[in-house]
C-alpha cells in the first residue's frame, strides 16, 4: 500500500524561514487538504512534494524511500496543477491536452482515447478544436485539470485549483477526485475552502509558520 | 523516445504556427549580410575577402537573436515547471528543444548561406566548405546557446544578458569555420578545421544539455 510521508520538513525561500517542523502522511485513497492564510507556504509545500524544491530539512519518502534517491520514478507517479496553466496559444485544447498526455508514455491511440474522456468529464468537447489563445481563464483552467484525467498517475498535487473555476467545473473536479480516491489515488490539494472533499485530512499551514512561533 | 519525439514535434508545431519567428531570424541574417557592401563600397576583391567572416558573425547573430525564446515562453506560461517533472529526463527534454532550434533557424541559415555566398563575391571554390563548415558548426551554437538561454531564465534585459554570456563562447567555432572555408579558397587542406569543429560539436552535445537542464531546474525553483 504506497504511502508518502514527510517528517520534521523546513522550507526556506530567500533566507526566510516559511514553515518547519512539519510532518504529514497520505496513503492511497487519502486527501490532505492544505489551509493557511496568504504566504503561509500552502504553495511552498506542494513544490517541495512535487521535487520543484529541496527542503532545507527534513525528509521526504515513498513507501519507506526516500523521494530524493529516485526523481524520474517520482515524477512518472505524480501530477502537478500549479497557478499557471501552461496552455499553449497557438494549439487547440485538444493538442495542448495530448501533448501533456503523451509526455507520460501514452501512446498515439490510447492518448486520443483518454483526451476525449478528459474532455468530457470538464464540458469541454466543443473547445476541443479552438485554439488556446481564445480561451477565457475558467476554460483554460479546466484545460489544465483535464491533464489529471488524461493520463493516471497515483498523487495529485493540486495548489488552489478552484481558482476561476465556475460551480459546474467544481463539481466535476469533485467528482473527479472522489473517483481517483475510490481507485487508490491520493490528492494532496491546497484550497481557500471552495472544495469539498469527504474525510480529508486537515493541515493547517500557520500552526508550522515562523511568525507564530516568534 | 516517444516522450522525446513528442517534444520535438510539438515544438516543430509550435514554430510553424508561429513560422514568421523563423522567417525573420533569416531576414535578419541576409539583411546583415547585405549591409557590409553598402558599408565597405562595391569592390568585389575586398567583398571576397572577408566573406567568409561576414557570413559567420551574421550567422552568429541571428542565432542569437532566436535563442532568447528557446525556453522563455515555456518558462512563462508554466510548461517549463511541467516540462521539469515530466518522467523524461530534463537533459533530454533540453536536447530535444535545442534539436528543434536548429531544425527551424539553424537549418533555414544553411539554406539561405549560398545566396549571400553569391552577393558577397565569395570564391566558388569556398562555397561547399562553407556550407560544411556551417553544417557542423550551427548545431554547436544551438547548443551552447541552450545553457545562456537558460541561465537568463526570470533575468530583467534577458537578451542583452544573453548575447554577453553567449557571445564570446562562440568565438572558437567562428575561429575554425572561418578558416575552413579560408583553406578551402586557398587550396589548402581542411581536414583539420572540419575536425576540430566536429570535436567542439561532440562536446557541447556531452556537455551542454547537462548544463542547461541545471540551470532550468534553478529556474523553476
Amino acid at each position: 500500500m504506497p504511502q508518502y510521508a514527510g517528517s520534521n520538513l523546513k522550507c526556506v525561500r530567500s533566507e526566510r524561514v516559511v514553515f518547519s517542523n512539519l510532518g504529514f502522511k497520505v496513503e492511497d485513497g487519502d486527501a490532505l487538504v492544505l489551509i493557511g492564510p496568504n504566504g503561509s507556504g500552502k504553495s511552498s509545500l506542494l513544490r517541495l512534494l512535487a521535487g520543484l524544491l529541496l527542503p532545507a530539512e527534513g525528509t521526504l519518502t515513498w513507501d519507506g524511500e526516500a523521494m530524493v534517491d529516485d526523481m524520474d520514478a517520482h515524477h512518472a507517479r505524480m501530477h502537478y496543477v500549479g497557478h499557471l496553466d501552461a496552455v499553449k496559444p497557438v494549439l487547440t485544447v485538444s493538442e495542448n491536452i495530448s501533448f501533456w498526455s503523451r509526455m507520460r508514455g501514452h501512446g498515439k491511440d490510447t492518448s486520443e482515447n483518454a483526451v476525449g474522456d478528459a474532455l468530457d468529464t470538464f464540458a469541454i468537447s466543443r473547445l476541443a478544436d479552438v485554439p488556446g489563445r481564445f480561451l477565457s481563464a475558467g476554460q483554460k483552467r479546466r484545460v489544465t485539470l483535464a491533464r489529471l484525467k488524461a493520463s493516471p498517475a497515483a498523487l495529485w498535487l493540486l495548489d488552489e485549483p478552484t481558482t476561476a473555476l465556475d460551480k459546474d467545473a467544481i463539481a466535476a473536479l469533485e467528482n473527479l477526485i472522489r473517483d481517483h480516491r475510490a481507485s487508490g489515488g491520493m490528492v494532496v490539494v491546497s484550497t481557500h475552502a471552495e472544495i469539498k472533499l469527504e474525510n480529508a485530512t486537515v493541515l493547517d499551514l500557520s500552526r508550522f509558520s515562523q511568525r507564530r512561533a516568534a | 523516445m516517444n516522450s522525446f519525439l513528442n517534444i520535438i514535434q510539438r515544438d516543430l508545431h509550435l514554430a510553424l504556427r508561429q513560422g514568421l519567428d523563423s522567417l525573420m531570424v533569416v531576414m535578419f541574417f541576409v539583411i546583415a549580410v547585405v549591409l557590409f557592401p553598402f558599408g565597405i563600397g562595391p569592390e568585389p576583391g575586398i567583398l571576397a575577402r572577408i566573406a567568409p567572416g561576414v557570413i559567420w558573425v551574421a550567422a552568429l547573430l541571428a542565432s542569437m537573436l532566436s535563442l532568447e525564446r528557446l525556453f522563455q515562453t515555456d518558462y512563462e506560461d508554466g510548461s517549463l515547471e511541467l516540462l521539469s517533472l515530466s518522467p523524461l529526463p530534463l537533459e533530454l527534454t533540453v536536447l530535444a528543444k535545442v534539436i528543434t532550434h536548429w531544425l527551424t533557424t539553424g537549418v533555414p541559415l544553411i539554406i539561405a548561406a549560398p545566396l549571400l555566398a553569391v552577393l558577397m563575391n565569395l570564391d566558388t571554390d569556398g562555397f561547399a566548405m562553407l556550407l560544411v563548415a556551417l553544417i557542423l558548426g550551427t548545431p554547436s551554437l544551438s547548443l551552447i546557446g541552450a545553457v545562456g538561454a537558460a541561465l537568463i531564465l526570470g533575468a530583467r534585459r534577458g537578451g542583452v544578458l544573453l548575447s554577453l554570456l553567449i557571445l564570446p563562447l562562440f568565438i572558437p567555432v567562428l575561429i575554425f569555420g572561418v578558416s575552413a572555408v579560408d583553406a578551402a579558397i586557398l587550396g589548402f587542406p581542411v581536414k583539420g578545421q572540419l575536425l576540430i569543429l566536429g570535436a567542439f560539436l561532440i562536446g557541447a552535445v556531452a556537455v551542454c544539455p547537462f548544463a542547461a537542464a541545471a540551470a532550468v531546474r534553478e529556474a523553476v525553483k
